[in-house]
């Protein structure tokens, strides 16, 4: 049962959206699978879409908040868009806050913030 | 009993077993997306805090109905090595094992009632509550 996230690239950037729950496994192969990625394409920034998923526990968020980190070493900002509200509250319930780190409302408006960035 | 459901937790995917169980039990229960949200999460850091510091335990989860009122009970079971100082996991950022340290205060914040019992060398139950309102 080790199922991939799959890694779009368009232009300049990566584009994840996260479909289902997300097992241990699966997070630390996608944190692997990202980086390797990025370096293969050279890209400069991603974005992951997190409008499907419906909680986040602390293992995920830092899974999470480790690939920005990671991303930034290697020279690509990171966009984090679609969050729930019912995600968002449980977050900063639960005592998470992923500080400094770009969001977004929605994919589109991440894209666009990310190309903003990156021309900047 | 018909109220009562479990999980035993042994491997990771028994952590994703466990939540999906408490999502399905919330929804089923009548509550909304945000509690929903809670509760999952709240089960996920009890199961894998079971499965890193005991190595197997039990998620139990019992459906409440008592002077109208309906709720959800947690119950996190191990025979693990015990907590040996309850207030300092207790303390925020607070972690051994390399998370992020928000497990126990940040569950008891999920839920409504939340209950620590530990024995050290004798294991740990933890019991919380959602109620439905």
């Amino acid at each position: 049962m080790n199922v991939r996230i799959p890694i779009l690239k368009l232009d300049e950037v990566l584009i994840v959206s996260i479909q289902w729950e997300l097992d241990d496994q699966t997070a630390i192969q996608f944190q692997e699978d990202l980086l390797n990625k990025m370096h293969e394409t050279t890209a400069r920034g991603v974005v992951i879409d997190l409008t499907s998923i419906d909680f986040i526990d602390s293992f995920i968020a830092k899974v999470l908040g480790d690939v920005i980190s990671m991303s930034s070493l290697m020279g690509a900002k990171v966009v984090i868009t679609g969050i729930q509200p019912a995600v968002a509250i449980t977050l900063i319930e639960l005592g998470i806050r992923l500080e400094n780190v770009m969001t977004a409302l929605d994919l589109e408006n991440g894209l666009t913030k990310l190309r903003r960035e990156l021309e900047a | 009993m018909d109220n009562r459901s479990s999980v035993e937790i042994f491997t990771e995917w028994d952590i994703v077993a466990a939540r999906q169980l408490g999502r399905n039990e919330a929804k089923n229960s009548g509550f909304g997306t945000v509690d929903q949200a809670r509760i999952t999460t709240a089960i996920s850091e009890l199961a894998r805090n079971i499965y890193l510091y005991a190595g197997k335990g039990k998620i139990e989860i019992d459906r409440l109905s008592t002077d109208g009122m309906k709720g959800m009970t947690i119950i996190a079971s191990d025979e693990g090595p015990g907590i040996p100082d309850l207030r300092k996991v207790m303390e925020d950022g607070f972690s051994t094992s390399g998370g992020l340290g928000a497990g126990m205060p940040g569950v008891k914040r999920l839920m409504d009632d939340f209950k620590v019992e530990s024995e050290v060398g004798k294991g740990t139950i933890i019991t919380a509550t959602k109620w439905l309102r």
